[in-house]
């Protein structure tokens, strides 16, 4: 299926690269990757959403469990790349106010 | 000669196995179809497609949550393309649900709220769209979207 993660190490920050569609066919495999890295005690997460063409409530549900894992865990969840239509899903939902948001994938690391 | 009364509305329509790797189809085409209105922008496109998106993965759920997983368990999607908008249908035969089930949210400032993975889907359909119907019975469910074109007032 269309989805792609890649994981680089990035001044203490583990930035997560997403690509391609977060749906209800892709979301499981990302979810799991991403409990994986809290997992390993990487709980300060970069997710970086640029190269992510299209996101549903199924991908906003990943997103939100894997920001209540990392807060639990110590760490956190910033968010980076979001193109505009996916901005707007966000704001739609109230989630933009629930998550840090960045620009891009260096503000997200310097602001933390 | 050219026929009296409303012009005929353009039909597309779409049958689905009940399975989530058929998603991806699904919004495709029902992008593809919206793409045909010339005034349609591509945000408003975007929105459409996120909003099947939507309506598709519940019915989807819908029939796996039947609990008998069945091969010939069929989702359709007829989208009309009709003179000032677009409806897309999206009729499953899942168990239906009750709206009123649906829990409210907590909100957003609410640590609670990073509870609740689910049930954004319903309130996404409702703001992406001009008008967003449900029917639904023990027998499934009937989702009908409607966007209306983009006027010249709304253009950017």
């Amino acid at each position: 299926m269309d989805l792609s993660v890649q994981v680089l190490d990035r001044d203490g920050w583990s930035v997560v690269l997403v690509g391609g569609e977060i749906d209800i066919t892709t979301a499981p495999r990302l979810r799991e990757r991403l409990i994986q890295l809290v997992g390993e005690g990487k709980s300060r997460l970069v997710i970086d959403l640029g190269g992510v063409g299209f996101l549903d409530s199924t991908g906003l549900g990943v997103l939100v469990g894997a920001a209540r894992r990392a807060r639990t865990a110590g760490g956190d969840v910033v968010l980076s790349g979001l193109a505009d239509h996916n901005l707007k899903v966000f704001a739609i939902t109230g989630l933009d106010q629930a998550f840090v948001i960045a620009g891009t994938i260096d503000e997200a690391v310097a602001g933390g | 000669m050219a026929e009296p009364g409303p012009a005929p509305s353009q039909v597309v329509e779409l049958e689905i196995p009940a399975r989530s790797d058929y998603l991806d189809l699904a919004r495709m085409v029902v992008a593809t179809a919206a793409s045909l209105e010339p005034s349609f922008a591509d945000e408003r496109i975007a929105d459409l497609r996120l909003a099947v998106s939507e309506a598709c993965t519940n019915a989807i759920e819908a029939h796996a949550h039947l609990g008998h997983p069945d091969a010939t368990d069929r989702i359709v999607i007829r989208c009309d393309l009709a003179e000032d908008r677009i409806e897309v249908e999206v009729v499953d035969k899942g168990g239906g649900f009750d709206p009123g089930d649906l829990d409210s949210l907590p909100a957003v400032e609410d640590p609670a709220r990073l509870d609740y993975e689910r049930g954004l889907g319903i309130g996404l359909m409702r703001t992406l769209t001009d008008e967003t119907e449900f029917s639904t019975s023990a027998e499934g469910t009937k989702v009908r979207l409607v966007v209306y074109h983009t006027s010249a007032a709304d253009r950017p």
